[in-house]
């Protein structure tokens, strides 16, 4: 087993197919969204290849160390240049063909009109600890 | 309390509640539910006969489910027959558990499912335990520990199993390492041993022999932050010389068997690393020839990657590279075995590019820094 991340993404991304803007769609289709996901982990929990998913505040700010004694720097009002990530979900997969198949499922929660979104989600491995045996 | 003892019991109740008439998935919950409560109650208040307390706890356990559960009032009426608290009886022989590991390996299971479920019917282990030594939450191992013992609950109990396949599992357990409040390397060790009281197998006490030599050389391993030790650079005075001397036993008594399977001929080879009082002294011309041994038992690209390392030992570097030559560049580890050979053969600047192509690619957090490492080393080398 492999654990795999699946990143979702406000911007950075390349735009989803049905690239309608949440605000538009109407109140049910966001219901039915909000539903694939929790469908979607608790089947994940399932078949035990769940590990832990979250949502995030599009919000984000760079930080960084300003010198001895003087407050963290932060980049200022800048961030909608930036790459945002909207959520994760962690998965722990056979394989690496299960975990692009499970990504793809998960791209087409439905958006806007019900259609599936065909977002672009990121997907990469873990770092696993060591095996014992490398030698 | 002994915990592991408490463990080691675990199968063979197990087994005398399924001979008994339980199915496979009720009896296990039963038996988990048995050792919880002898966690609580054995501290102050040991019994005498452990298993046979076990199976009675167990076994009322059992029957409470049963009759809680409407739709099995049809078994409840098969058991009613028995009578309320059965005489354990005479301990069962290690045949019995022997059909439990099979079970637990079944083909029909994942790999992933095959080995939560020996750690949980066959090694004891509490769900929760066996959820942090994989790092997922406790209602996924619940959920694929359920689902596995769904599927083996169909199987018939008394098949004859395959041996490769339970070994390839606690193989598994083994190279898990040590994450977690469980040490899984220990554990794939202790499960094996039982096995081999089980069953008479050349290539079980390969399996076990391999293990006791690679954890022989455990504590040298990794530096105190954690990092890698590469086995040239190990302190050898910090292996196990207790391990690796029963480890060689057990392959010399499985070898005279004249049985060759693969997993002797990996013990063998970790044995001639393990008697080597020095990396110089590393007789690499025996191991080639094992790994030619594992070549024709294996046919596995990966052991032809490590074949080609030991040539480079053994016949020099440039040997080393003609072998890896032959094979496919894009298997696990290539960079890194190229980069040590070109390295070895003084072309430090490929080498160097070489490890940090290799770091990029490695699947732990361990090997990338130990790659990125001789990359650097390579680099600051060259540019003084």
């Amino acid at each position: 087993m492999a654990k795999y991340l699946l990143l979702k993404h406000y911007r950075g991304a390349p735009a989803p197919v049905n690239d309608v803007p949440m605000e538009q769609w109407t109140p049910e289709e966001i219901s039915a969204h909000v539903q694939f996901m929790h469908d979607f982990a608790a089947r994940l929990e399932g078949t035990g290849e769940y590990v832990d998913g979250q949502a995030l505040a599009p919000d984000g700010a760079w930080v960084r160390y300003d010198g001895e004694g003087r407050p963290p720097v932060t980049d200022g009002p800048f961030a909608e240049t930036k790459d945002l990530i909207a959520g994760w979900m962690v998965i722990d997969v056979e394989t690496y063909e299960r975990a692009l198949e499970l990504a793809a499922e998960l791209s087409a929660a439905p958006g806007a009109g019900g259609k599936p979104l065909h977002e672009w989600l990121e997907v990469r491995p873990f770092l696993s600890t060591p095996p014992t045996i490398t030698e | 309390m002994d915990e592991v003892l408490l463990r080691s019991l675990t199968p063979r109740v197990l087994t005398i509640l399924v001979r008994r008439g339980a199915d496979f998935a009720a009896a296990e919950d039963a038996v988990q539910d048995a050792l919880v409560e002898a966690l609580r109650v054995w501290p102050d208040n040991p019994p005498r006969d452990q298993q046979g307390w076990m199976v009675t706890v167990a076994w009322r356990r059992f029957l409470d489910a049963a009759r809680s559960d409407a739709a099995r009032r049809r078994r409840e009426s098969l058991i009613s027959v028995e009578p309320e608290a059965p005489d354990p009886g005479p301990a069962p022989g290690s045949d019995d558990t022997l059909q439990l590991y099979f079970l637990c390996a079944h083909p029909s299971l994942t790999p992933a499912s095959a080995v939560a479920l020996t750690l949980r019917a066959v090694g004891g282990l509490t769900t929760r335990q066996i959820a942090q030594a994989y790092l997922v939450p406790e209602a996924t191992m619940a959920q694929r520990i359920s689902r596995a013992k769904r599927i083996v609950s169909g199987a018939r109990f008394d098949q004859p199993g395959d041996v490769a396949t339970v070994l390839r599992v606690l193989y598994l357990v083994f190279n898990e390492g040590y994450s977690g409040d469980v040490d899984l390397a220990s554990e794939a060790i202790r499960l094996t041993r039982q096995l081999t009281t089980a069953i008479d197998h050349p290539e079980v006490a390969g399996l076990l022999a391999l293990m006791l030599l690679h954890h022989a050389r455990r504590a040298a391993r990794t530096a105190p932050d954690g990092s890698l030790v590469p086995l040239a650079q190990q302190d050898r005075s910090r292996w196990d010389t207790r391990l690796i001397a029963e480890g060689v036993d057990i392959l010399q008594a499985a070898l005279a068997r004249d049985q060759l399977g693969e997993l002797q001929a990996q013990a063998a080879i970790a044995a001639l690393h393990a008697d080597a009082p020095t990396a110089e002294e590393t007789d690499w011309p025996q191991i080639v020839e094992w790994y030619d041994e594992l070549v024709r038992l294996t046919d596995s690209p990966i052991v032809q990657l490590n074949r080609a390392v030991a040539v480079g030992e053994a016949d020099g570097a440039r040997a080393g590279l003609a072998e890896l030559a032959l094979l496919d560049t894009s298997l696990p580890r290539y960079t890194a075995v190229a980069a040590y050979l070109r390295e070895r053969d003084g072309d430090l600047s490929r080498a160097a590019e070489l490890y940090a192509e290799a770091a990029q690619k490695a699947p732990n957090l361990a090997e990338r820094d130990h790659l990125t490492r001789q990359a650097a080393r390579l680099n600051t080398y060259r540019s003084r």
